[in-house]
């Protein structure tokens, strides 16, 4: 039904797209959004785009940055760069910003008072270098959510958890109940999810701004921290049994009750919503595990490669204004099930998930998301070390622990 | 070094000589200078760019004390051995089979050697779910009555041979028609003088065509051969490395630095590891097989 | 098509085999024969199973499933959704869009890897120089060098020649990652021909070309058929170089594929990563079959040299 709609309105869009004149600029923009909400979503960026005059030629990549990545590099280095392209913001673009690949948004991003509307801040922030802005950010995706069925609850006779202590003191009766207490898909990413979650919501923000942001070696060897490689050895244990890779499967056996829980980012929503389930009804959500409402806002950007062309350039600046624009903020957020970056427009949410995020971000109970953070070359090294210690019961939580310290430690 | 092409022929040689740049050109140019590049910068701290900021050792350090890469290369050599072992005999035997004047020989053929056109990507996704405790192959026979464990993609000591029935199953199909093209190759003489004589079929394939088939063993052996060391987009597809780092594979280490991790330096010298393993593997092999011979 | 295969195997009083030497008919031997051919073929056709029944189901069927089942209510939305309406981003006309691109990419990467690769090998085997074993060993090297490792030296190399972007940038990529394994195979191939056939040739003052095209090709069909069935697959499968050595317009049909398969987030419909994989299959697998009467012919290719 929902694809129905969407087809329609890219026929509608084509349809323009056809009419545009022939001086019309026209960008092409690499992104890696191609499911079908996702490619809805961008259609509204597209359809904005074109309300400008300009042409939007579409260049979309499946996968994650690892794949978009070398493309888009190579792309970049081989003299052959396109329009605009999504990257993800903070540490991974500094190097082609500094090689001068990426053109200088800063202009446009005063005369539009970026800063005064982007929150939280820290994603203009994530765009800036040496108090230049180059790029935009357009939504905030959050990983720290713990999201239950009901059902599986019921059928162990116990009550749905409010929180992680409850959470974990519920498992036994799960299990008895032939049921896998923590779904948990196998690919190394998605057991990192949960150790970025369970750092600042269980440690506490200041942990994690610790370990995280000033890479400080003793906080990553504090008591604290041994807590939070203790419920990982818990979680080792509650995710016994999961037996699928993907997330989406994990995420299915919440849905039908297989499992008691899952923890994953907000794009699990979608799945939930495609089962037909309603939020508080026959599925709970936990932002912070319950135990602390905290969200990390992290997202994607667009950049906009430096092209020896006026007129481009100008496109680029309407396409780099259309993005962050309040309308075209609404309109693609809802469909991407994502939040949108300003502060100041009203994102209609019906969904009681989506209200509890937007409630998060309101407050200011926000954390920076790790890629922000860290580079990925530590990113990956810690991912090989959490997704070992899930799947070698050899591995204490005491030696995982110092093999932690010693990344951080190495960090830059 | 014989000068096959007389010398008091200079022209025709010089046919040949052209006829050769191509190649020359392609090995000196992209694979020489593609891996003295990456052997280069293999030496620097190079992130998501190629820099030349000189770092010494510093990867090489880090390689060798990354556990992931020792669990690779192990992997590596277990899955290399029996996938070569299995492929060859397999592609072997059911190319003899084929080479009966069989009927719908086109049919079996085409059988055997379709899973070799599907992406690596589903083939890894089809025999992930196969291979699934909880709905693949254990499941049904668990149905019928019979209690048995097939579960090697959530077991880290077994994980690999999990891979590795996936590959043989996408990949002994090319072996295969590689084999029957050489058997095509050998002269009915051969078959009628063996039929003559009376030997058994069987000793005719092991004593009188395989030796026959030497040419056509060897390339199917660098053909296989190459497509271990790139082993990657199967494991991406059926485990991820998983369970753990327990399934990881040395072109997959080499990738997520490169592209995920960003670390080209990283990337640069596990790649250069794989290189100096294979030169010292090929070239004393390459000298006894393409210098020996000549005469 | 194993049915009918199982019958003939399965019923001796069937019609004989209409071979073309009816030397044997239908033995004990035979059962045996057909019957391995049976069992394996069941162990390689179990996968295409479990692909083509998962793409005739609905979504709620395959997240109840089991995945032998078979479909309890058919549906050929996932094919008609795979072929032309799934979306890359903002275009939605499936696989259908990247299909030309990819036979505009195919047909001159293939003829040029082949033609180079057999002519080189043929070189190789009969009219050797000094070093041109050493340029080969060089060459063999290249296969196992991974793709990716080279990317960044590719670029530079062809940002340099001015071919970035093109697509005879492209074919050029595919041919020289073609060249290594294309190369072997013929000059293998080449060298179990009989040596007094080329001798003879040019004692009668026949050229390098003349030899090359009269006598040794048309005597190397399978040898050619196996090397098309190589090219066909790896470069119409190939992504990495397809996205980043083309524009959006002329992206291969691989590139949606691995959009309809590959994404990371947003919901997986698996019953389409089935069908557009079956169906991006579909174009090397007709050549398979296709090419396939040719090794039979590659017979009476052997017997015309004996």
């Amino acid at each position: 039904m929902a694809f129905r709609g969407q087809v329609t309105l890219l026929g509608l869009a084509g349809a323009t797209a056809l009419a545009t004149s022939a001086s019309a600029e026209s960008l092409e923009v690499t992104h890696w959004w191609t499911s079908g909400g996702e490619a809805a979503a961008v259609a509204h960026f597209a359809e904005a785009f074109r309300a400008t005059g300009n042409e939007w030629v579409d260049g979309a990549i499946a996968g994650s940055g690892s794949t978009a990545r070398p493309i888009i590099v190579s792309r970049l280095v081989g003299g052959d760069p396109m329009g605009a392209t999504q990257f993800n913001h903070g540490r991974q673009a500094e190097e082609l910003i500094e090689a001068g690949l990426f053109r200088d948004l800063s202009a446009l991003a005063e005369a539009e008072g970026w800063r005064d509307v982007v929150n939280p801040p820290s994603l203009i922030d994530a765009c800036t270098v040496d108090d230049r802005v180059y790029c935009v950010p357009v939504n905030i995706h959050s990983a720290q959510w713990l999201w239950l069925s009901d059902q599986a609850y019921a059928d162990a006779g116990v009550a749905v958890p409010t929180n992680w202590s409850e959470f974990v003191a519920a498992a036994p009766a799960l299990r008895d109940a032939g049921k896998v207490p923590l779904a948990l898909g196998g690919q190394p990413w998605q057991a990192m999810i949960v150790f970025e979650t369970l750092v600042p919501t269980l440690g506490g923000r200041d942990l994690y701004d610790a370990v995280y942001e000033t890479k400080d070696a003793d906080a990553a060897r504090s008591d604290e921290m041994a807590a939070i490689w203790q419920a990982m050895a818990d979680v080792r244990e509650m995710s016994r049994g999961t037996n699928v890779q993907d997330w989406n499967q994990a995420t299915n056996m919440v849905v039908t009750g297989a499992a008691g829980g899952q923890i994953m980012g907000d794009w699990a929503q979608g799945e939930f919503a495609t089962a037909g389930m309603t939020a508080g009804e026959a599925y709970h959500c936990l932002p912070g595990l319950g135990e602390n409402a905290v969200i990390s806002t992290g997202g994607d950007a667009f950049y906009f490669p430096v092209l020896d062309d006026d007129a481009k350039s100008e496109a680029q600046d309407a396409l780099a204004s259309v993005l962050i624009s309040p309308e075209a903020q609404v309109a693609f957020n809802l469909r991407k099930g994502s939040l949108p970056v300003r502060g100041d427009v009203d994102l209609e949410a019906t969904n009681a998930c989506m209200q509890k995020g937007l409630e998060i971000l309101a407050s200011g109970n926000t954390i920076r998301s790790t890629p922000e953070l860290i580079n990925e070359d530590t990113g990956t090294q810690i991912g090989d070390l959490v997704t070992q210690f899930m799947n070698e019961d050899a591995m204490t939580p005491e030696d995982a622990q110092e093999r932690f310290a010693v990344i951080i430690e190495d960090a830059e | 070094m014989d000068e096959t092409g007389r010398p008091r022929r200079p022209l025709r040689n010089l046919s040949a000589k052209l006829a050769m740049l191509p190649m020359i050109l392609t090995a000196l140019v992209v694979f020489v200078g593609g891996t003295l590049w990456t052997v280069v910068h293999s030496f620097t701290d190079s992130k998501l760019l190629p820099r030349l900021d000189w770092a010494g050792l510093e990867q090489y350090d880090r390689l060798w004390s990354s556990d992931r890469w020792l669990v690779s290369i192990e992997n590596l050599v277990i899955y290399g051995v029996l996938s070569l072992v299995f492929s060859f005999l397999i592609g072997f035997v059911l190319a003899a089979l084929l080479d009966q004047k069989i009927r719908f020989e086109d049919t079996f053929r085409t059988i055997f050697l379709y899973p070799f056109a599907l992406s690596f990507i589903v083939t890894g996704l089809v025999w992930q779910w196969l291979l699934n405790p909880d709905f693949g192959i254990q499941s049904v026979l668990r149905d019928w009555g019979w209690d048995v464990t097939v579960d090697p993609l959530y077991d880290p000591g077994i994980v690999i041979y999990g891979v590795l029935v996936a590959g043989l199953w996408q990949g002994t199909g090319f072996v295969m028609c590689l084999m029957l093209a050489g058997l095509r190759g050998i002269d009915e003489d051969i078959w009628k003088a063996a039929r003559v004589d009376g030997i058994p079929k069987w000793k005719t394939y092991l004593f009188v065509v395989l030796p026959m088939m030497r040419p056509v063993m060897v390339t199917a052996l660098v053909i296989v051969t190459a497509g271990i060391v790139k082993l990657y987009d199967l494991i991406v597809a059926q485990t991820g490395g998983g369970p753990g780092i327990a399934s990881e594979v040395p072109a997959k280490y080499v990738y997520d630095f490169m592209f995920r991790a960003q670390n080209l330096g990283q990337g640069f010298a596990a790649s250069t590891m794989m290189l100096v393993t294979v030169a010292i593997i090929l070239i004393p092999w390459a000298y006894l097989e393409f210098g020996g011979k000549r005469r | 098509m194993s049915d009918s295969a199982r019958s003939a195997a399965a019923d001796p009083s069937g019609p004989v085999p209409t071979g073309p030497r009816p030397r044997r008919r239908v033995s004990r031997g035979n059962v045996m024969l057909y019957g391995t051919l049976i069992v394996i073929a069941v162990y390689y056709l179990l996968p295409l199973y479990v692909m083509v029944v998962t793409s005739l189901k609905g979504m709620p069927e395959i997240r109840v499933g089991n995945i032998f089942a078979p479909p309890v209510e058919v549906t050929f939305e996932p094919w008609v959704k795979a072929w032309g309406e799934a979306c890359t981003g903002l275009n939605c006309d499936g696989l259908s869009r990247g299909f030309w691109n990819s036979v505009s990419i195919l047909v001159p990467s293939v003829v040029l890897s082949i033609a180079v690769s057999s002519i080189s090998g043929y070189a190789l085997t009969a009219w050797r120089f000094r070093g041109s074993e050493t340029f080969f060993t060089i060459l063999i090297f290249g296969a196992f060098i991974p793709y990716q490792v080279m990317l960044y030296p590719l670029v530079i190399l062809l940002r340099e020649l001015g071919l970035y972007g093109s697509l005879w940038g492209l074919v050029l990529v595919h041919t020289i990652f073609g060249m290594p394994i294309l190369t072997l195979l013929f000059r293998n191939y080449f060298a179990t021909v009989p040596k007094e056939l080329i001798k003879a040739a040019r004692v009668d003052g026949a050229e390098f070309w003349t030899i090359f095209l009269k006598i040794l090709a048309p005597m190397s069909l399978p040898i050619f058929v196996v090397a098309v069935i190589l090219q066909v697959t790896g470069i119409w499968n190939d992504f990495l170089f397809g996205v980043v050595f083309t524009r959006p317009e002329t992206y291969p049909m691989t590139v949606q594929l691995n959009n309809i398969v590959n994404s990371v987030q947003g919901v997986k419909e698996y019953n389409v990563n089935m069908a557009a994989t079956i169906l991006t299959g579909l174009v090397p697998l007709t050549v398979y079959f296709v090419s396939g009467k040719l090794f039979v012919r590659g017979i009476a290719a052997g017997a015309v040299k004996g």
